[in-house]
């Protein structure tokens, strides 16, 4: 990563005086300590990137600064000051603006009028021309084009989000919180992003970047601050630290970062054949298109794509959970009619889905009810209309074993199980049902990363086995490493085909950005 | 930021003592304000009680009279069981009760020359066929159209109540009696003696055989819910349908087989008025009794279990026939109206203390501690 290299060598910490310090943060929930003694420190004009794994307690203390949270111990200061946030307008006055994963834009309305919403003292009557000026002066300020009259729908979601930085800085703030902004970005767009907070940084904002993208970390910020276990773990220096050693005082061991494995065995026959397919999204407009694809056995084949462009309707076209408007899926020669979950589940098609909480299990159902929830339609754990009780515990106990859930007990509601856990029984369900085809969908969404190396090995262990696995995800860095061919989907449409081992990263985001 | 703050939160822990110790609890509570308002009456509250829980359990004929109140709220609670379990809010019991009526009722007379070994069976088969087919339509309505089934349900008590009140005030149908009094006075036609279901008598306490044949249907619903292929479809349905849908079961048949099955079985219900106890089609009667609604608050209370509904439909029975024998000059009916509705409202507030909890907070401690576990 060239890139980022360049970028340290120029990048300087900022010596300025403290924009916020957080001392001391201690913040308790029932059973369980979010924030632990936290103390916190974002100079004036720098990139701080605030990292850690899933439930490491970035969330919890970004929602003490913003008001959301009252600290149970620990003080916050502000420019210098000490201050007492009791909710998160306290926090808007002090100058702290925050950018949610899931932006707060009202659609029908343009960038001009939304920024104007936001603001506390916007005049009885708007005056649309001061409004269009204001949103320019900023648009330029930060180096980010945006046409200030355009509807927030007819933007990308890169440009929403230019939209939401807009309206924290036109509301005064001072500190900008990001939390992971990256998510919903191609590489492309990332960049951009990247670029606009450095521009903020140098005219003297301080910007807050939650994450746990180790690449992000070294691209943008001065500084970071590791967060563990709702401790901090240390703040360094960029420049000082290296994706390894961050990796490490992340997860709290020594970790080998994913490299990818080509593998040796050959790929077999044409299991999985889409043709054609179209089918509608939730809100009625085609959100699949004349989708075309092929899935051999043995063969791991990734579906790239910024989220929303039809990633979720075409594992729900192939599974059967969403009807298709044209188009045919057969499955090793067999034609599927479509629109019927279990005919597609009889003709071995396995489905991990992207909610794996509410659609890959029933939450308050026991681990055993939900380790049968496909199969008891079968033989042996059923007698006639009734369940046989024991052997479907039986086969629980031995689904835990083998795949090392932790759970106390088969009779425990899956809801409480660790996403990792959690998804360790949707996969051990999917497999024991012996699949031909395998239809993943971010199959590592919010997963640590012990969790995620043991996903991708149970992936590639089944296409080892032959069966074939179409891989949806998000994480471009996933599909690259598991993949032996990658499609890229854009609006709905599959929009180019790439092999694996030669595609870059680049040319990738391009593709997921609908540049052919 | 100075004065305290009052929160409910949800419990991250229910505790299984909490199920027991929480009913008992509400009921203390019902009690002691009841004394209270007895006392503010002038009537002694001790002695109140002791005549209440004679009247309804330990006097003479008191069980007998208790099973008979408890019998029709069996049927209806079981009704709400059924469909709650799989959160289809049938709240339509009521009507499907009074189809339940009309149709064994129907049978009754049409087989009067028969012997009871033909009549009662029939008066059941008819009697839950009337009812699921009248939970039919919302259960049609929900499975096909994504019709609010409450409502549907709630619409149709109505209709079957005008129904009920045509065949016996506004019509000349088989069902009304065409006798010279019958004219006159508007009735339900007399059953033959042979469409009486049977009584059993242990020791002093008349067990009416609708009781019996709730207490198999309760057996039925509780395998049926924890030891069947189609309980375990419809515990997944009831608590993520998506999850249903995705492990390919048929959402849609079983929607409008749950419904039907909560039908029949408050049709049953109305079946069983018409043989144990009420002989004739008793439109006025049935209407003022509100089982189907009764029913429903048995169920919630027995939390959906259908054993403990019809523990709850007994204790409910016994109360509202020690309502019935208190009542008198000395004692208001309102008076009765008061004591059952406190016992209630305690009952099913306290229900709220099983999964939340209240805390109240000194200043400055704003946070919301439920969003941990989110």
């Amino acid at each position: 990563m060239e890139t980022e290299r360049a970028y340290q060598a120029t990048a300087a910490v900022p010596s300025g005086t403290a924009a916020v310090v957080m001392r001391g943060i201690t913040k308790r929930f029932p059973g369980i300590v979010a924030n632990d003694d936290v103390t916190f420190e974002v100079a004036r004009g720098e990139v701080h990137a605030l990292l850690g794994e899933n439930g490491a307690g970035k969330t919890t203390l970004m929602n003490v600064l913003t008001g959301l949270y009252h600290p149970d111990e620990g003080e916050i200061e502000i420019g210098g000051q000490l201050i007492e946030l009791h909710s998160p307008r306290d926090a808007i006055d002090a100058g702290i603006g925050m950018v949610h994963q899931h932006f707060r834009l009202v659609e029908t309305l343009t960038v001009a009028e939304n920024i104007s919403l936001s603001l506390r003292d916007r005049p009885f009557v708007l005056s649309r021309r001061d409004a269009v000026r204001e949103v320019q002066r900023i648009a330029e300020a930060l180096h980010m084009p945006v046409d200030p009259e355009a509807r927030i729908w007819q933007l990308s979601v890169g440009e929403q989000q230019r939209v939401e930085i807009m309206k924290a800085v036109r509301s005064g703030s001072q500190v900008l919180i990001l939390d992971e902004p990256t998510a919903v970005l191609t590489p492309q767009e990332a960049q951009s992003l990247f670029e606009t907070l450095r521009v903020m940084a140098a005219e003297g904002h301080s910007v807050i970047v939650i994450t746990h993208k180790l690449h992000e970390v070294m691209a943008v910020s001065h500084r970071v601050t590791v967060l563990r276990g709702g401790r901090k773990i240390a703040t360094v220096r960029t420049a000082e630290a290296t994706v390894e050693s961050l990796a490490a005082m992340m997860v709290g061991r020594d970790i080998e970062l994913e490299q990818r494995q080509d593998r040796s065995s050959p790929v077999g026959e044409e299991v999985l054949r889409a043709d054609g397919l179209t089918a509608a999204g939730d809100r009625g407009f085609d959100a699949l298109r004349d989708v075309s694809l092929v899935v051999h056995a043995g063969e791991v084949l990734g579906v790239a794509g910024v989220a929303g462009n039809g990633q979720r309707e075409l594992a729900e076209a192939i599974t059967g959970l969403r009807p298709l408007a044209a188009g045919v899926v057969t499955v090793d020669g067999r034609k599927l009619g479509g629109g019927d979950p279990r005919e597609a589940i009889a003709a071995g098609v396995a489905h991990v889905p992207e909610d794996r909480l509410h659609t890959g299990v029933a939450p308050s159902l026991s681990i055993a009810s939900n380790v049968v929830l496909k199969s008891y339609r079968r033989g042996g754990v059923t007698r006639g209309p009734f369940l046989l009780l024991r052997r479907i515990r039986d086969r629980a106990v031995e689904l835990i074993r083998r795949y090392d859930v932790r759970a106390t007990s088969p009779e425990v509601p899956a809801r409480v199980l660790s996403g990792g856990n959690l998804q360790k029984v949707v996969l051990g369900r999917e497999f024991s049902g012996r699949p031909k085809v395998l239809v993943v969908a971010a199959p590592t969404r919010g997963l640590d990363v012990g969790a995620i190396e043991t996903v991708h090995d149970y992936l590639r262990e089944a296409a080892a086995d032959g069966v074939a696995v179409l891989l949806i995800s998000e994480d471009l860095d996933e599909v690259q490493a598991l993949a032996d061919r990658i499609v890229v989907m854009y609006e709905g449409a599959i929009v180019g085909e790439r092999d694996a081992r030669t595609a870059t990263t680049d040319e990738l985001g391009l593709l997921m950005a609908g540049v052919r | 930021m100075t004065r305290p703050a009052v929160r409910i939160e949800r419990r991250l822990v229910q505790h299984r003592w909490l199920a027991v110790v929480v009913p008992l609890a509400s009921l203390a509570v019902a009690f002691a304000a009841i004394g209270l308002v007895l006392a503010i009456t002038g009537h002694a509250p001790w002695a109140t009680f002791r005549r209440l829980f004679d009247a309804a359990f330990l006097a003479d004929g008191a069980l007998s009279n208790t099973l008979v109140s408890a019998t029709p709220l069996a049927f209806t609670g079981l009704a709400a069981a059924v469909a709650f379990r799989m959160r289809l809010f049938n709240i339509g019991a009521e009507g499907q009760l009074y189809l339940g009526a009309i149709g064994a009722s129907g049978i009754a007379l049409l087989f009067a020359g028969q012997s009871s070994v033909v009549i009662v069976p029939a008066m059941i088969v008819v009697g839950a066929a009337a009812g699921a087919a009248w939970a039919a339509i919302p259960g049609v309505l929900r499975a096909f159209a994504h019709t609010n089934e409450i409502i549907t349900s709630l619409m149709l008590n109505y209709c079957a109540a005008l129904l009920l009140n045509y065949l016996i005030f506004d019509s000349q149908s088989y069902w009304r009696d065409d006798s010279a009094t019958g004219q006159l006075f508007p009735q339900g036609k007399m059953l033959a003696d042979a469409a009486s279901w049977p009584v059993w008598t242990i020791g002093s306490i008349a067990i009416p055989f609708g009781f019996v044949v709730g207490l198999t249907v309760a057996a039925v619903v509780w395998v049926l819910y924890a030891r069947t292929r189609f309980g375990f479809e419809a515990q997944v349905i009831a608590d993520s349908p998506r999850a249903a849908r995705y492990a390919g079961m048929r959402t849609r048949r079983k929607i409008l087989a749950v419904l039907c099955l909560s039908g029949a079985v408050a049709g049953v219900g109305g079946a069983s008025q018409m043989g144990d106890f009420r002989h004739i089609l008793d439109a006025r009667g049935l209407q003022q009794a509100n089982y189907g609604y009764t029913g429903i608050v048995v169920a919630a209370l027995a939390r959906f279990n259908p054993f403990a509904t019809l523990l709850v439909a007994f204790l409910l029975g016994g109360l509202e026939n020690a309502g019935y024998t208190l009542q008198g000059a000395d004692f208001p009916s309102g008076l009765v109206g008061v004591m059952q509705g406190l016992i209630l409202f305690a009952m099913l507030g306290g229900e709220l203390l099983v999964r939340y909890r209240i805390v109240i907070e000194r200043p400055g401690r704003i946070a919301a501690a439920a969003e941990a576990s989110a």
